[in-house]
């Protein structure tokens, strides 16, 4: 048995995938559920009732669609240039980071609408600073920023938990480590009335068009897919790897950068230590399963969402602990590899 | 020779998608005989051979080996039968040693130690006996292609292969150790060994071999003695119809387009051209001609302004001071033909319209603001398509399913397209069918009538002979001075393919 | 205590071979994969599994030595998984390793969640104690810094030597080099790239696990989530400044522990005068540090990362 190229990858076959991923990872899932006691039809529509049940349920699991969209696409974009960017959950809290000092200190200086986008502005410049370093170093001396990015995840929360503690903690907090809060007047308009949702959803799916319509309509877009397939064909062709690449990690690091920005001013006003449940690694499964399309991304952020959501209730109902929701994002990603390989390829006695 | 044959294959199939590579063929060797596997490139041969060694399984067919049949799909079995394969592109660890390489395989894996020391012995025994001297602990990587090949040969004998396969085994060497290799393989076939080479070179298929099988499109199309056939026979034979390669009509060379005084060029720390000059004119060819490996891969990359010269100077149009980067070649009227297609030439995984507008995309044609005009690009893959016979393809099709000819097609395509006045061939027609052959050659002196020059790089003598106005050899990263065409014949550009020309101290 | 003076202290050196000892396993079983051509990113949740198995084991009534090895067999089965996904399918190893990281890390947690309920303090268990060995143990100084150690750490340094001997001098060994530098060769040669693939990944596998088991029945004595804390990054980082040789990962280990126990001394040295997380990044931005000194030097694996498959035009 071996696996042999298809000619033509149908359509359908690449909307299926994402499906039967999906499908295979849910009932692989079940089995786990099972083992916690409870019935997997059971859980699973009182994991559909918990993101959708109700006008609160559905602005939350909207909420929590937003940041995944952004460090989604902080994937999609990169992984689509051969560029290893793990480092999306580092760059959120580095964004998140400038956005809560700079909402703390010039709401009163700057007026607000303008205070908004120099807040979002910074944090993702923060982001895609973070990820320079580790680009650079992979252009000028061949480190592999896989490695570097994940290590800097850590650095940067340990610098984080240091400003928090430190210079930005909020005094007020009762000890707890907290940074400083953003001034009202920064704060993201709510885009449904008594819901934590707020206007970063729409900011995030202007990103994913956005994104979409760089990479196919444009020469940078259009320089940056020839450089992920095939450097030395690009290379020859005249195209600069470097500056394409670092072109890419500044759009990677800075939409990481605007997811923690936006997490900041939008909903939790402040940083602390677990501002994202892993946001930026969830981001990695969110872009695989959309194929690394950018449109894609804003439906799987949407389904990882569910999922969170979802699972948070079902777990309360259930006693399924919530960590299941994890287990079944992971598992779609790995079914997800599987269904898009046949999307390329097939099998042959 | 009627002895039972030692080797025996029949009736395989085999087909790729819908490439049908291998149709029903059969043929037997005999003990030690000295078979030629000729046809032109994608005939089958290698795919043949690689079913017969167990890389691929046949959709069909059987081969049997002494009598006994071969499971399908198992290398092991082939080596244990004792059939020995020389690929084309060696199957050797560069970052080990000769013995590592000889070695690996032949113990088994559950074995505390390995006997490096009996090892050893036994491959100088080996080495001694066939005249095929290496150094056991050298590197392979550090070794000569020639080397290389006998460490292939070696390790084949090693395991005390009868049958020995060979594929194009003199692609990478000069014709004087092509001469050596043969001699070498006579003397195995003496000693009862029995040998199939691949080739589709008729001279040296004529000169070597004791029978000829003819592989054209999947088939068998005919097995001669060699002694009964003829050069001529063998070529309508391997190529079926009728293909007359266009020939090159005298015309006066006019300004010099491109030069180069004294270049040296250096990469990753090692020096792979060594203070190269040359001059090429309008509606003049450059052949360099050379053995695979001398330097060719650098001129290259340099002439198509991918590393740089790291002292001496490079002028196009007389002019010292113009950039050598891919866009101002591109933008100076420069045509690139790179070395690999499938690598260098174009993205496999986009489509037709992309790679044919990839290298100009800057171009206000192309695009306006920084966003593609798709219109304007699909147009212009339309028109390329249709004027340069590319078949198989619209412009959104997926360069990857393009037959290798049809892709250079494109390529030579994209670059002849906005007629330019200096065109880099670097092995433009290598792995291609006679008639894909005979198109871009035809393509390419039409260029040069319209005044191109042209920089022709490759490793066929034929066709450096063919398009050349003037010859220049490429050795060890040194250029020859160039020879008038009408001065060359394979035999003196062949001694200077090996190093030896008028004041060279090389070889 | 003075700066300097904790060099002299022989806690110091005691703790450089405790804190070494899952670095050594982790490092070698990464090795062990990338030799082969596969690079293993499933390491870090690999490690957290084995963490939580071999502790649960000894939780629920084993013996030690059988919880690493029920920790050992875990890390081969999610080996597997990265293997039969990387190797037959040759998926991207870089996301698939990722995947296995998430998947097995998700996976640990909810088993661990699971089986126990939540509680303020995780549950303990007996760990490894210092095995003493007669005569050597007693010598002053020396007995406290070498000889003072759990079974674990001197079976970590034996693991090293056994992998380097059986990589440089065994038939085994060298079909797996041969397997990360060329696959094709060694297919040429009638082995079985792809097999020789799966095996070295589930070994490694089995080697990371083992090493983030050290962590629950010697380091500490409990599992709590996250405690891996990316001491699998690490190790792939110390592959690469071992130049994927076992015994200077052996020596890589061992440098980076002895910062990591240096830094941890240090912090009561200089109390607060500079924030604890300053001290805590040490041992990443070494990390990042000896992957920048290495970049040039490494003799990589010419197939790593490179997928293999049969019959491939």
């Amino acid at each position: 048995m071996r696996l042999e190229r298809r000619d033509q990858s149908s359509l359908a076959l690449i909307v299926a995938a994402p499906v039967a991923a999906i499908i295979v990872s849910l009932t692989l899932s079940g089995g786990l559920i099972a083992l916690a006691g409870a019935n997997p039809f059971d859980a699973y529509f009182e994991m559909v009732k918990g993101a959708f049940g109700s006008r609160l349920s559905i602005s939350e699991t909207l909420t929590r669609t937003t940041p995944l969209v952004l460090t989604g696409l902080a994937a999609a974009v990169a992984f689509r240039a051969k560029l290893w960017n793990i480092g999306g959950e580092g760059q959120l809290y580095l964004g998140a980071l400038v956005a809560a000092w700079l909402g703390h200190n010039i709401a009163s200086v700057v007026p607000a609408p303008l205070a908004i986008l120099v807040i979002l502005l910074a944090g993702m410049v923060a982001g895609a600073l973070l990820l320079l370093g580790p680009v650079l170093l992979r252009i000028r001396l061949g480190v592999d920023e896989v490695v570097t990015t994940l290590i800097l995840n850590f650095i940067v929360l340990l610098f984080v938990s240091m400003m928090i503690e430190g210079p930005m903690k909020d005094p007020l907090a009762f000890g707890w480590p907290q940074s400083v809060s953003v001034d009202r007047d920064v704060l993201l308009p709510k885009l449904l009335a008594r819901s934590r949702l707020h206007i970063g959803l729409l900011i995030a799916v202007a990103a994913a068009v956005l994104i979409w319509f760089v990479q196919t309509r444009t020469v940078f877009g259009l320089e940056t897919k020839a450089a992920g397939l095939n450097r030395n064909a690009a290379s020859f062709a005249g195209i600069a790897l470097g500056k394409t690449m670092l072109g890419v990690a500044c759009i990677s690091g800075s939409l990481a950068g605007l997811a923690g920005a936006i997490e900041v001013t939008g909903l939790k006003g402040y940083v602390t230590l677990d501002l994202s449940p892993g946001y930026g690694y969830s981001g990695i499964v969110v872009a695989m399963l959309a194929g690394l399309n950018p449109l894609g991304v804003v439906i799987t952020a949407l389904f990882v969402a569910i999922v969170f959501v979802g699972a948070d209730s079902m777990s309360r109902a259930l006693g399924v602990p919530s960590f299941i929701a994890d287990v079944i994002v992971s598992i779609s990603l790995l079914t997800m590899l599987v269904c898009l390989l046949f999307t390329t390829y097939r099998v042959r006695r | 020779m009627t002895a039972e044959p030692v080797l025996e294959l029949s009736n395989i199939s085999k087909s790729f998608g819908n490439l049908v590579a291998n149709d029903d063929i059969s043929l037997s060797l005999a003990r030690g005989e000295l078979l030629a596997l000729l046809g032109e490139n994608g005939a089958g041969k290698t795919t043949l051979m690689n079913i017969l060694f167990g890389h691929y399984t046949a959709d069909s067919g059987e081969v049997r080996a002494f009598g006994n049949i071969l499971p399908p799909g198992r290398p092991r079995a082939a080596i244990e039968a004792g059939i020995g394969m020389v690929h084309q592109h060696f199957t050797l660890a560069g970052n080990l040693t000769v013995l590592d390489n000889v070695i690996i395989g032949t113990e088994s894996l559950s074995q505390l130690r390995s006997d490096r020391t009996g090892a050893r012995d036994k491959l100088s025994a080996l080495a001694e006996k066939f005249g095929l001297q290496v150094d056991p602990d050298a590197l392979v990587g550090d070794l000569s292609v020639g080397e290389k090949q006998r460490v292939e040969i070696l390790k084949a004998l090693y395991r005390d292969a009868k049958v020995l396969i060979l594929d194009e085994p003199t692609a990478v060497l000069t014709s004087i150790e092509a001469e050596q290799l043969f001699k070498t393989l006579r003397g195995m076939t003496e000693t009862g060994l029995s040998v199939i080479f691949i080739s589709h070179k008729l001279a040296e298929v004529m000169a070597a071999s004791q029978r000829v099988v003819i592989l054209r499109a999947g088939k068998v199309v005919a097995e001669k003695h060699t002694a009964d056939t003829d050069r001529a026979e063998l070529a309508e034979l391997m190529v079926g119809r009728r293909v007359t390669r266009p020939v090159r009509t005298d015309q006066a060379p006019g300004r010099e387009i491109l030069s180069a005084r004294a270049v040296d060029v250096v990469e990753d720390s090692r020096k792979t051209l060594d203070n190269i000059s040359f001059a090429v004119h309008a509606g003049e060819v450059l052949g360099i001609i050379g053995v695979s490996g001398n330097g060719q891969a650098s001129l290259g990359r340099l002439t198509c302004g991918l590393t740089g010269a790291s002292s001496g100077t490079l002028m196009r149009d007389g002019d010292e001071s113009r950039a050598f980067s891919p866009h101002a070649l591109v933008e100076a009227g420069t045509g690139r033909i790179p070395e690999d297609r499938n690598a260098e030439g174009a993205v496999g995984e986009m489509a037709v319209w992309e790679n044919a507008v990839l290298e100009r995309i800057h171009d206000a044609r192309f695009s306006k603001r920084g966003l593609v005009d798709r219109t304007a690009c699909r147009t212009f893959t339309d028109e390329l398509i249709s004027r340069f016979d590319v078949r198989g393809a619209v412009p959104d099709t997926g360069t990857r399913l393009l037959s290798g000819g049809n892709m250079q097609k494109l390529i030579l395509g994209r670059n002849l397209a906005t007629s330019p006045n200096l065109i880099i061939a670097n092995q433009p027609t290598r792995g291609l069918d006679e008639g894909a052959i005979a198109a871009v050659h035809s393509e390419l002196l039409e260029a040069r009538k319209n005044g191109a020059a042209i920089l022709l790089i490759s490793e066929d003598l034929d066709e450096v002979l063919a398009l050349s106005d003037r010859v220049q050899a490429i050795f060890n990263g040194r250029l020859s001075e160039p020879i008038a065409a009408t001065d060359a014949d394979s035999k003196s550009v062949g001694l200077m393919m090996a190093g030896i020309w008028g004041d060279a101290d090389a070889a | 205590m003075e700066a300097l003076e904790i060099f002299a202290s022989a806690s110091l050196w005691g703790a450089v071979l405790r804190i070494a000892t899952p670095l050594i396993f982790g490092t070698l079983g990464a090795l062990i994969c990338e030799r082969s051509g596969v690079l293993n990113l499933g390491i870090e949740g690999i490690m957290t599994l084995g963490a939580m198995v071999a502790w649960m084991t000894v939780y629920q009534g084993g013996d030690l030595w059988t919880g690493l090895i029920v920790a050992a067999l875990c890390g081969g089965l999610f080996g597997l998984l990265h293997a039969m996904l990387t190797v037959p399918l040759g998926l991207s190893q870089h996301v698939t390793g990722l995947g296995i990281t998430l998947f097995a890390s998700s996976l640990t947690y909810y088993i661990y969640r699971l089986s126990l309920p939540v509680s303020s303090s995780p549950p303990t268990i007996e760990p490894f104690q210092p095995l003493a060995i007669p005569g050597l143990s007693d010598i002053p100084f020396v007995g406290e810094a070498l000889f003072s150690q759990t079974a674990p750490t001197y079976l970590a340094i034996f693991a090293c030597l056994a992998t380097a001997y059986v990589l440089a001098r065994t038939p085994l060994g060298l079909a797996v080099r041969m397997t990360g530098e060329n696959p094709h060769a060694v297919e040429a040669q009638g082995l079985d790239p792809i097999r020789i693939r799966i095996g070295a990944i589930i070994t490694g596998s089995a080697f990371m696990a083992v090493g983030g088991a050290f962590l629950t029945t010697a380091t500490f004595n409990s599992f709590f989530p996250t405690m891996v804390q990316g001491r699998g990054w690490v190790c792939i980082a110390l592959v690469v400044f071992a130049s994927w040789r076992p015994g200077k990962a052996l020596l890589g280990a061992l440098l980076f522990a002895l910062f990591d126990a240096y830094q941890l001394r240090l912090q009561h040295v200089v109390e607060s005068a500079i924030p604890y997380q300053v001290f805590l990044m040490v041992p990443y931005v070494l990390s990042i540090v000896a992957l920048i000194v290495m970049s040039r030097r490494a003799k990589v694996p010419q197939a790593l990362m490179a997928p293999y498959r049969k019959g491939e035009r």
